[in-house]
């Protein structure tokens, strides 16, 4: 069931056929049963209004015949009514189409003698017929099934009566007519229509399946050439033949692609300009920054040579030099990121390591801060950039030390089969639910009085090299009591996989 | 030739940015080198044979001609020490400066001591007097900065000579890129490790059988490096 319901439901064509084949039959079915049913109605019309004529014709001769037999001797009676069978059946011609049944004299109460023709008997006639003909005058018919001999088949027949008189008495003469021809009539008819219906039924599901195809095989072309077009072919075109509505389809789709292709490549474009001129930007910059910074750190060298104003511009020359170089730096980055121009170097990398060296750096740590490392022990090892990771969690102790006003931070490292989690936490002065909404906007500080130093791009870069990596930076804070990072990154491989270092050529 | 020693080597400043160039001057000079400014792609040849630099800063981006270009030209007739100066941070243009032939590349901007720090650790590989060390096959002189594999001589660049020696030097010590970094390099800070494993594998291709298949210097995966302790009966 569940495939043909899946074929059903995916296949236009399946559903256009067997609808088709469905209806068709209901409405051929339909017109048959009527067309049939005319066609028995008039033949026993027909068969019925000859019938009625006959017997009309026979019934007065055997009344006449009766007639002129009246006065004879009552033994003789018995001899003329055998012979008024006989020659009512006689007088029929070469085929006979009837049989005849007479008996009398009713109403009696003594025995009543049956005569008839053929192997009819009293109780093939219908009873209210019987009664209907003995107690009234006049012609009476009726539709009926005859027992056919020796079989349990019976056949339909009309059967006319009238009460004849004869000496005194009446007896009833019985036509039976039967309707057999026109069974076998109405049965090839029948075969005929039915043989037609189901010829009908095969060229209307040929038609229908041919006009599907014509349809459908269009909309199939249609799919594959967007699916292509989707996969990054955009150059596929579908094929345009004639001027049916099909082709105005392929015509429109064809269109529709022509414009998705040219904006794609004015957006491809676009990007790479914007590329291009972070380049350029960066090298323009980067050398007369180089030259300046260069002098100033002579002149910071230098300083206590010089008075005391002059020494203190010097340094504060250096340091916001600094801060220009880090600012332009993250800007590059960010607008690489942006552009989508930023490629990853991934290699195998023991996170453990890695957040060991950063704490024994003591490049960001302050005096009264003390940096706990959890997990470590164990290699944790991720594919990952180590200068972005590195540069992460930087940023994220960095930003701990300078702003949590916490003397304690914790760098938790835990790891499943698939995700390696870092959670840098501090016991701080918290943040908000309205500054955790904007912690990681750029150029956003959560304490603009407390602006020096750092470019406040650090969180927004971390989160956009985590989502880089395929991982993500989540952050959550209570006030008044801390702060925590959480950096979840995919892991590929097992630690306890790593004991042994293999050789292996370089990534 | 006999050679000068570091603190008044010779140092010639390839760049076409005029402020940039005697910033450089200034700079070396007070630490003591001798300087000379070549301003144009076309005639850096020229100079390197007038000159006779013991180091070349050269920056990657001239006019008319790219550095990697003139990288690979000087390369051809020099084993001199070449640091790249560069604005770029993207990695392929540092491959390339790399493969064609540089040591070391500093992105601008950059600070003095870096700078310095970076010229004098390839200037020691270049007049530090090490003993002859024997490795297995390898047998490393430092006196005629020879290196012969199997008796027959590897041609090794300055940079090459150093990091061999580092590494066998130490048998069976495994060293982190990192600290390759900063003990060969002169790196003062965590730098891209990229630089070690492109000298690394070119290093391997001189004095390998097989640099697919490492003998001598062996990866240790996710750390670093190490020289293999030579079998006895080698």
């Amino acid at each position: 069931m569940l495939p043909f319901t899946r074929v059903w439901r995916r296949s236009l064509r399946t559903r256009v056929v067997a609808q088709t084949v469905i209806l068709s039959s209901v409405m051929i079915v339909l017109i048959g049963w009527v067309l049939l049913h005319n066609v028995a109605d008039g033949l026993a019309e027909n068969r019925r209004v000859a019938a009625i004529d006959e017997a009309q014709t026979g019934i007065t001769r055997a009344q006449q015949y009766l007639d002129a037999a009246v006065g004879s001797r009552p033994e003789q009676q018995s001899r003329v009514l055998t012979q008024l069978i006989d020659t009512l059946t006689a007088t029929s011609g070469t085929s006979r189409t009837f049989d005849v049944l007479l008996y009398g004299p009713v109403p009696s109460s003594g025995p009543t003698s049956v005569r008839s023709s053929g192997a009819l008997n009293l109780q093939d006639i219908p009873v209210d017929l019987k009664q209907q003909v003995e107690t009234e005058s006049g012609l009476w018919w009726r539709f009926s099934e005859l027992g056919v001999l020796a079989s349990a088949d019976s056949e339909a027949a009309v059967i006319v009566g009238s009460r004849l008189s004869f000496g005194g008495d009446h007896y009833v003469l019985f036509y039976v007519f039967s309707l057999a021809e026109q069974q076998a009539t109405l049965d090839l008819v029948r075969d005929s229509l039915l043989v037609g219906a189901l010829f009908l039924v095969l060229l209307l599901a040929a038609v229908s399946m041919i006009v599907a195809r014509q349809a459908v095989t269009p909309l199939e072309e249609a799919r594959n050439v967007a699916e292509q077009i989707a996969a990054g072919d955009l150059k596929r075109r579908m094929q345009v033949v004639g001027e049916d509505d099909i082709a105005r389809l392929s015509i429109s789709f064809n269109q529709m692609a022509e414009a998705l292709q040219s904006q794609i490549q004015r957006l491809e474009k676009l990007s790479m300009l914007q590329q291009r001129f972070v380049s350029d930007v960066s090298h323009e910059l980067r050398t007369p920054l180089t030259t300046v910074q260069m002098a100033a750190q002579i002149l910071n060298e230098a300083r206590h040579e010089l008075d005391p104003p002059a020494a203190r511009a010097a340094e504060l020359l250096t340091n916001e030099l600094e801060r220009f170089e880090a600012l332009l730096s993250d800007l590059l980055d960010l607008s690489r990121i942006d552009a989508g121009a930023e490629e990853l170097e991934v290699e195998p990398l023991d996170m453990s390591t890695l957040l060991r060296e950063i704490v024994e750096r003591k490049e960001v740590t302050v005096a009264d801060c003390d940096v706990v490392l959890i997990g470590t022990e164990v290699p944790v090892i991720v594919e990952a950039d180590t200068r972005r990771l590195d540069r992460i969690f930087r940023n994220l102790l960095l930003n701990a030390v300078k702003y949590s006003e916490s003397d304690r931070i914790e760098i938790e490292l835990e790891s499943t089969d698939d995700i390696a989690q870092t959670a840098v936490r501090d016991f701080g002065i918290g943040l908000t639910s309205g500054q955790l909404e904007r912690i990681f906007d750029r150029f956003w500080r959560a304490d603009p009085a407390r602006s020096a130093g750092g470019t406040g791009l650090g969180l927004a870069i971390a989160r956009e090299d985590a989502i880089l990596h395929g991982g993500s930076l989540e952050v959550s804070s209570t006030q008044g009591e801390g702060t925590e990072f959480v950096l979840k990154l995919p892991c590929k491989q097992r630690a306890s996989q790593q004991t042994t270092f293999d050789q292996e050529s370089e990534a | 030739m006999k050679p000068r020693n570091a603190k008044s080597a010779r140092v010639l400043v390839v760049d076409d940015d005029d402020a940039l160039a005697e910033m450089l001057t200034i700079v070396l000079s007070g630490e003591g080198f001798e300087t000379a400014v070549c301003r144009h792609g076309a005639q850096v040849m020229t100079a390197v044979t007038e000159v006779k630099p013991d180091l070349i800063l050269l920056d990657r981006m001239l006019p008319g001609v790219d550095g990697i270009e003139v990288c690979a030209e000087i390369r051809k007739v020099s084993n001199v020490s070449i640091i790249m100066l560069t604005a770029m941070a993207n990695s392929s243009d540092i491959v390339d400066g790399l493969n064609a032939g540089a040591d070391d590349y500093i992105t601008k901007p950059f600070r003095n001591s870096e700078l310095i720090a970076r010229i004098r650790a390839r200037l020691r590989s270049t007049f530090a007097t090490p003993r002859r060390i024997e490795f297995g096959r390898i047998i490393l002189d430092g006196e005629s900065h020879s290196v012969t594999n199997d008796g027959k001589p590897v041609a090794l660049t300055p940079l090459e000579f150093d990091l061999l020696k580092h590494l066998i030097a130490e048998p069976e010590r495994v060293f982190t890129r990192d600290e390759l970094l900063r003990e060969v390099w002169g790196y003062q800070h965590p730098g891209d490790t990229k630089l070690v494993t492109v000298h690394m594998t070119r290093l391997r291709q001189k004095i390998e059988d097989d640099a697919d298949d490492p003998q001598v210097i062996r990866t240790v995966r996710g750390i670093g490096y190490q020289a293999m302790s030579p079998k006895s009966d080698a």
